[in-house]
């Protein structure tokens, strides 16, 4: 899990701007590197550019000066479909499609890719199992389901293909505390097992503490500061202690509980 | 003779302008779904295609029934048999709902669920076919709804031009100051709008996704 003994980079960002329409960047000449097998959180307020950030990852959005750099590959010579279905996906309320039972939503990555159907039935039964949802509750609805079963059908439905990298937006953001403390929880056991490349974006400095293996505060579409947590929270940059204090937390080294 | 005597006592030419009516109306719309719904997805894939489509379907809209009829006369082929006339007719002014609704539900998806779909790796077909249809289709039979309903009604007027149908009896009881025979025609395409409604709507509810 410590990224200084796994130089392998998954994915960097290379001088990336981003804007809708001249003049107005929302993202400024980013630079990091992301590696293999960490839990890269992108911390910052709404509007900080840090979901801009990951649709860079899987070409939603493309530069408009730099290169992102994917497995070794830009974006944007990648054929981006075959660049997504390698990438899972999570979005806040799980973007599920509502008219897709739950075995079907997990199963559509593999079923695009024209799996045998024996195999996606086995992989949705593993995916089911793995994120802690009984095996009755496949053929039911989304509208059917409670708020944290449909965050572990994204996940499971993310997961599906096994793709190397994991794009998580806020995902537990809509979820009561309780359930997003167990959700938190099962991330980290489930990430430990799986060490899949995870980019989290949230607004939740407890949250990216937490799960984060570096913590990025992003502020109007620059990056602040990219620190594991533990050097996170005793950074002296005025952009990050204002952070800090807006959660509470003090800079004593003290991680954020849930 | 009341309205109800008389439909009994002819109910074999009842019968025949009905289905006449009905006809005009199935082949009418049939035309407008093969046109219409196509129309109304490409102009959501091609964005600045939206307002002039849109716009004209609704000038159509605007153009009084019989002047209509009185336009379309003059071209060829169409012109030459009322039915085929009524038939256009019909058609076009069932466009613009049609279109409406097929652009409305496509843009109504949650815009989370289409790019949760592209993000996972879905072609722009895979999405259309797999997701933005299938969530759109309760909107889409809505506009079929409503665009055979209002055909039915306008297909009485169909009968000016000689083409038929259960505005023969209405234009035939104005011309006789006939009250029964007015009815004779009304009743009956009241009826079979009715009857579109409700099978219609029991379509929509069946295939509405959530």
């Amino acid at each position: 899990m410590n990224p200084s003994t796994q130089n392998d980079v998954a994915i960097a960002f290379r001088g990336v701007s981003y804007s809708f329409s001249a003049g107005s960047d929302l993202l400024n000449s980013l630079n990091l590197q992301i590696h293999r097998g960490e839990t890269f959180v992108l911390l910052g307020r709404s509007g900080s550019g840090k979901t801009t950030t990951l649709k860079l990852i899987n070409d939603l959005v493309s530069p408009t000066a730099g290169e992102v750099i994917v497995e070794g590959r830009a974006t944007r010579k990648w054929d981006p479909i075959r660049l997504r279905r390698g990438i899972g996906y999570v979005i806040q309320d799980a973007g599920l499609f509502p008219h897709f039972t739950v075995e079907r939503n997990i199963g559509l990555v593999p079923t695009i890719e024209e799996w045998p159907t024996d195999r996606i039935r086995q992989r949705i039964a593993e995916l089911l199992q793995l994120v802690g949802l009984d095996h009755s509750l496949a053929g039911r609805y989304p509208r059917e389901l409670s708020g944290g079963q449909r965050q572990r059908v994204g996940v499971a439905r993310a997961l599906a293909a096994d793709p190397p990298i994991l794009l998580m937006d806020e995902p537990f953001a809509a979820l009561d505390p309780i359930t997003r403390a167990e959700l938190q929880r099962e991330f980290m056991s489930l990430q430990q097992r799986l060490q899949k490349t995870v980019v989290f974006v949230t607004h939740d400095l407890r949250e990216a503490l937490l799960l984060g293996t570096r913590v990025a505060l992003m502020e109007s579409g620059r990056l602040v500061a990219a620190l594991p947590p533990d050097e996170f929270v005793r950074s002296e940059d005025p952009l990050v202690q204002k952070y800090l204090d807006a959660f509470g937390a003090k800079a004593d080294g003290k991680r954020g509980t849930p | 003779m009341n309205v109800f005597q008389f439909i009994v006592q002819n109910h074999s030419e009842v019968l025949r302008v009905t289905l006449e009516h009905l006809w005009m109306v199935v082949v009418s719309i049939f035309l407008a779904v093969l046109v219409g719904i196509p129309l109304g997805i490409l102009i959501t894939r091609w964005p600045g295609l939206d307002k002039p489509v849109l716009g004209s379907a609704n000038i159509i809209q605007t153009i009084p029934s019989l002047a209509l009829f009185g336009f379309l006369l003059p071209v060829p082929w169409i012109g030459a048999r009322a039915d085929r006339l009524a038939i256009l007719a019909l058609s076009l002014y069932a466009l613009l709902p049609l279109i409406r609704n097929t652009y409305a539900g496509i843009k109504g998806v949650d815009h989370s669920v289409v790019e949760a779909g592209r993000g996972m790796g879905m072609t722009d077909r895979q999405l259309l076919f797999q997701v933005e249809l299938p969530l759109a289709l309760g909107v889409i039979i809505a506009g079929v709804r409503v665009a055979t309903v209002i055909s039915v009604g306008l297909a009485t007027i169909a009968a000016a031009i000689g083409a038929g149908g259960l505005g023969e009896y209405i234009f035939r009881g104005l011309a006789m100051v006939n009250n029964q025979l007015i009815l004779a025609g009304a009743i009956p395409a009241a009826a079979l709008a009715l009857l579109a409604d409700v099978s219609l709507g029991w379509l929509e509810r069946r295939l509405s996704p959530t």
